[in-house]
């Protein structure tokens, strides 16, 4: 199996894909997600997948991040291969070394902010870092809101808590899904700035699905899929560069 | 509407799956009674029909009433009389007919028909009608008997064999000379009938001399009404009366009916249970239905529909869901109906044959009940339905049921509640039957009231468990604040399983108390080691006091004897005691004066002595049955108990007045107390005879725990049908919140909780409604158990409320196996949720 990381940097690697492919149906009407995608996401280092509907952005970041399964190829978070894991392996790994942060927020509406901050360890049945905790919280600023619960927060409000919840268990790697889609543009833009803050400041590692180019802009790298293929990559993305490429692949179709 | 509201039906199809089956349930039970309650009686009323076949005229004696001084005689049909009515014009011939109880023992000495129908009779002449030989020859003489085809099939029985029998406490050991066919009801029934010739019966069966009833067979051509007037010119008026077959077999078909109703009505109340908690089930689902339908019955109403058109869209629905419930209930119904009676001959009891009768309405009553009840109980969603504002359309945000406030419901429920508890309170205070009324008021009240406030004491009640729940992490946490989200359904929910609950923990504190007390009035109030009796509660001869009062060891024997009288023009019954020994035998607290009874001598309990404003010393003049007149003593008054009660008298001072001495019951003391060498003895001594009983207090109490223990039973069985609508309500409650909850459960998986996690999460959800409902049931029942009993102990002396905790933690134990049955497949559910789908479905 290879471990060459696809670009030339000596930073270690947070999460690896190599040759996935991901295929529904069979014959006919077999679909093809993923068509032997190798891509690296590397530690403390804030990355922005996207691509049209259908290109299998979301398929990606599922598979990497052990919520879906794939047909071929090897996923790897930190030294864990992800293909040989059971549910029971693939749940534990979520819970210790993955975090997520959803579209829909995807808080408990029984738990107040806190409760549902510190969630991913009340199920793990392990006590949180209290100093690291305090950190996260006062990071995104709702340290006078702890118990309120979901329906007394607004929307941005709800998504910095889900952002706290994902960092709160300091996990190897975040996987965000459209974290600003449901959000209108300035609670959209805390949320990304809270993002690039947890990579910059706590060293955290982000991936993060958008079709977003401002969003985009916010991370320190946009992979671009197509049709199930990495198409382009971009470091240091602007919202301007970001757009430009997808003019470019809107203009060529989609081909194969 | 109509289409839209089927396509609904077909949409939701699982989720209306348990709203099926409870109303399918519940209307099952109901036709099931109907049917099973039709095809007995009418197989019995076919039967018995034929039985009057013979009978074209009855004569029966006539009993006079009571009158001032005297006690009202019962005419005795004579041999003279039967020669007359046989001579009439029109008459072809005349039997007489004598009858009485005779117990048969199988070869293994047990007794067959137990007990209640094990008839005796005659065989008139050499060639009965009534009784078509088919083997044998007519029984002559004392020692000769025939019996059924059917208790000598059932026996082994065979022309030749000696069989041991017996009719009033003697053993007999006739032949059996004939075997014949009968189409006796009783007999059909699982019983058994002997017959002995005319004589004999007589003699047996206390009337020597005279008959029973004298059937007459009209010559053909010869009407039944035309005999009877013909007979009515020769048969006294005040003596007798005639009554035609037609009109017998009407009056037995009526009386069948009738006791056939009383069944029918016991088992349709517990039917009407079911279906009750029942409505619970279809109101949660349809609420539930309604409020994910918000958008879309707001679109309706967006486009044009009118509040009425949207209601009714609902109640169609209900209604083709009532309907196909009714319909399959009714086939389920018909199949159970079936079963029981085949069930019923596997038990023993056997019932005639006959045709599965499923009336028109049946039929049309299962439609009717399943429909209807879908119907009322989807009418407030449907309502609520109707206020769904045409604006919802447009928000995104779904109208939570919970969001209303609950202070009108708290205030109703709480007023409900407290007048009901008050009502039952002040009752329990009142006399006997009068508090029966007011009581069954107030528990009415209470229990619409604990409906009403289920959700307001939801709340502390399932935060008490939260300690518990503790142990459980992250599962326990998130079960205990699911199960209070939405506090009407939860509440819905608990109370379908806590109406089961109450009911079967009240019985069972009731029954519990009753036994007890019945037990302690046994033992306490008499001193005799054993108790003799018929099988049947018959009456003995005084052949078995004699017998038994010449068994070695035995000091002191009562025969108690039941004599009717007239005393200051009233009717009352005498109890006639061994007055020598009745002190010994047994220990009533006396009030006043001594316990004495003896020649003129007697005693009389304390309620008795008041109503005729008696006390110690005081005399009073007696009527007895032949008429005879005697002046009485009262020795002393006594507290009277359920066995123990009356005017007690001696039986050498009663005996000269009785046409047929015999007694109720012969009561024993022995010198070395009871044991098994002692009822050996005394059984010997009556000849092992099968139909006797011989109980010391041990015996008489397992028999009346016995009793209990078997009405419990059937009780239970009949409230298990409302404990399995209940568990449907719970699998139908956390298919729903599994079903509103799959995105919760979806982001679960997806931050790390395993598939055992979230299964222990609906688990436990599941348990803490079921074990709420649990608490609140058997919490309810005690009350009322206490409270019913506290009706009968203004009744009954030694009335002592029992609190069976052992059978009360199995309940407890119930409601958490109800709990963790009806997550069974909610949990599988939850745990396979297809986790991408589940976080992105909205």
């Amino acid at each position: 199996m290879t471990t060459t990381p696809l670009a030339g940097t000596s930073t270690a690697v947070a999460a690896r894909a190599t040759e996935l492919s991901k295929v529904y149906g069979q014959g006919e009407t077999q679909v093809v997600a993923l068509d032997r995608v190798s891509v690296d996401f590397r530690q403390a280092e804030f990355t922005a997948i996207m691509g049209p509907s259908g290109s299998g952005k979301s398929t990606l970041m599922h598979c990497v991040a052990g919520l879906d399964t794939f047909s071929s190829g090897s996923v790897r978070i930190g030294d864990t291969e992800l293909g040989s894991l059971k549910d029971k392996q693939l749940t534990k790994l979520r819970r210790d070394k993955i975090g997520f942060i959803f579209q829909a927020f995807n808080l408990l509406p029984t738990l107040n902010a806190l409760e549902n901050i510190t969630l991913p360890m009340d199920i793990a049945g392990r006590k949180p870092d209290k100093e690291w905790l305090d950190r996260v919280i006062k990071m995104i600023g709702l340290a006078d809101r702890l118990s309120h619960r979901p329906s007394q927060l607004s929307g941005g409000q709800q998504q910095r808590v889900a952002v706290a919840r994902a960092l709160a268990s300091r996990p190897d790697i975040i996987f965000g899904d459209e974290p600003t889609g449901n959000l209108d543009s300035r609670s959209g833009a805390e949320v990304l700035g809270f993002l690039r803050n947890s990579v910059r400041e706590l060293g955290q590692t982000v991936v993060m699905v958008t079709h977003d180019p401002v969003a985009a802009a916010y991370a320190d790298r946009v992979v671009f899929l197509a049709d199930g293929r990495i198409v382009d990559e971009v470091h240091e993305p602007t919202a301007e560069t970001v757009l430009d490429r997808m003019k470019q692949f809107d203009g060529k179709g989609r081909t194969s | 509407m109509f289409r839209t509201a089927l396509r609904n039906v077909f949409a939701h199809k699982a989720r209306l799956l348990m709203t099926v089956l409870a109303v399918l349930l519940g209307v099952a039970f109901v036709s099931g009674t109907l049917v099973f309650t039709n095809t007995i009686s009418d197989a019995y009323q076919k039967s018995s029909a034929k039985g009057f076949d013979q009978v074209d005229v009855a004569i029966r004696p006539e009993s006079a009433a009571d009158t001032g001084d005297t006690v009202g005689k019962r005419h005795k049909l004579t041999r003279p009389l039967l020669d007359k009515a046989a001579g009439v014009p029109g008459a072809a011939s005349a039997i007489g007919v004598v009858n009485g109880f005779t117990a048969i023992a199988d070869k293994d000495g047990k007794l067959i028909g137990g007990g209640f129908q094990s008839q005796g009779g005659n065989y008139w002449g050499d060639k009965d009608p009534r009784y078509p030989l088919t083997a044998g020859h007519a029984p002559h003489g004392a020692d000769e008997i025939a019996i059924d085809t059917e208790t000598a099939r059932r026996a082994g029985y065979k022309v030749g064999d000696t069989v041991r029998m017996s009719v009033d406490g003697p053993v007999l050991e006739p032949v059996v000379t004939g075997i014949f066919r009968t189409d006796d009801g009783n007999v059909a029934a699982g019983g058994s009938l002997a017959l002995f010739d005319t004589a004999t019966a007589q003699r047996l069966f206390h009337s020597v001399g005279a008959y029973d009833e004298i059937d007459v067979k009209a010559a053909p051509g010869t009407s039944q009404s035309a005999l009877r007037e013909a007979l009515d010119a020769v048969v006294p008026e005040d003596t007798a009366s005639t009554v035609t077959g037609q009109k017998l077999a009407d009056d037995q078909a009526e009386q069948i009916s009738a006791a056939m109703s009383g069944m029918k009505t016991g088992l349709l109340v517990f039917a009407g249970i079911a279906l009750f908690v029942g409505t619970f089930i279809i109101a949660n689902t349809f609420t539930m239905l309604v409020a994910q339908r918000t958008k879309e019955l707001a679109l309706l109403r967006a486009v044009g529909a009118s509040r009425r058109q949207v209601t009714r869209s609902v109640l169609i629905e209900a209604f083709v869901v009532g309907a196909v419930a009714a319909v399959g209930g009714l086939a389920a119904g018909i199949g159970i109906g079936a079963a029981m009676r085949s069930l019923m001959g596997t038990l023993g009891a056997t019932v005639p044959d006959g045709p599965l009768v499923v009336s028109p309405g049946t039929v049309g009553t299962a439609l009717l009940v399943g429909v209807l009840v879908t119907m009322l109980a989807a009418w407030l969603p449907g309502r609520r339905a109707a206020k769904i504002p045409p604006v919802a359309a447009m928000s995104s945000v779904h109208a939570k049921a919970t969001t209303k406030s609950l202070v009108l419901r708290n205030t109703i429920g709480a007023l409900f509640a407290a007048v009901g508890v008050a009502v039952v309170l002040y009752a329990t205070t009142m006399d006997g039957s009068d508090g029966q009324a007011p009581m069954g008021l107030g528990a009415v009240l209470l229990i619409l009231g604990v409906f009403v406030l289920t959700p307001l004491l939801s709340r502390p009640l399932i935060a008490a468990a939260a300690p518990v729940l503790r142990v459980f992490g992250i599962s326990g946490k998130l079960a205990r604040q699911n199960s209070v989200r939405n506090p009407r359904r939860t509440a819905a929910t608990a109370s379908a399983l806590m109406i089961g609950l109450t009911l079967i923990t009240g019985m069972t504190v009731m029954a519990g108390s009753l036994q007890k007390s019945i037990d302690k009035m046994a033992t306490s109030a008499i001193r005799a080691d054993y108790l003799v009796s018929m099988a049947n509660g018959n009456s003995l001869s005084p052949d078995v006091e004699k017998k038994l009062a010449a068994v070695d060891g035995v000091t002191g024997i009562s025969g108690l004897r039941n004599a009717p009288s007239r005393i200051d023009r009233q009717t009352e019954f005498l109890t006639g005691v061994n007055g020598a020994a009745i002190g010994e035998l047994t220990d009533l607290p006396v009030t006043d004066g001594s316990f004495e009874v003896g020649g003129t001598r007697v005693v009389v309990d304390s309620d008795t002595a008041k109503s005729h404003g008696w006390k110690a010393g005081s005399g009073f003049r007696v009527s007895y049955e032949d008429g005879a007149k005697q002046n009485l003593t009262v020795a002393g008054v006594y507290e009277a108990n359920e066995m123990m009660r009356g005017i007690m008298l001696d039986n050498a001072t009663l005996a000269p007045h009785q046409r047929d001495a015999s007694d109720m019951q012969v009561m024993v003391k022995t010198a070395g107390g009871a044991s098994d060498t002692t009822k050996d003895r005394l059984e010997k001594a009556l000849g092992d005879n099968p139909a006797v009983k011989v109980q010391d207090k041990q015996d008489f109490s397992d028999s009346i725990a016995q009793m209990f223990t078997l009405m419990l039973n059937m009780l239970y069985g009949l409230l298990a049908m409302a404990v399995i609508v209940a568990v449907l309500g719970v699998i139908n409650t956390l298919a729903m919140s599994v079903f509103e909850r799959s995105q919760e459960i979806g982001m679960l998986r997806a931050i790390g909780l395993d598939r055992k996690g979230i299964k222990r999460m609906v688990r436990l959800e599941s348990l803490v409604i079921s074990l709420f409902g649990g608490v609140l049931g058997i919490g309810l029942g005690v009350f009322f158990g206490w409270a019913a009993g506290e009706l009968l102990g203004s009744r009954m002396s030694t009335y002592e409320l029992v609190l069976p905790w052992g059978r009360m933690a199995v309940f407890l134990l119930l409601a958490a196996t109800v709990g963790v049955l009806a997550a069974l497949w909610p949990a599988r559910r939850a745990a396979r949720l297809n986790m991408l789908t589940a976080i992105k479905s909205e």
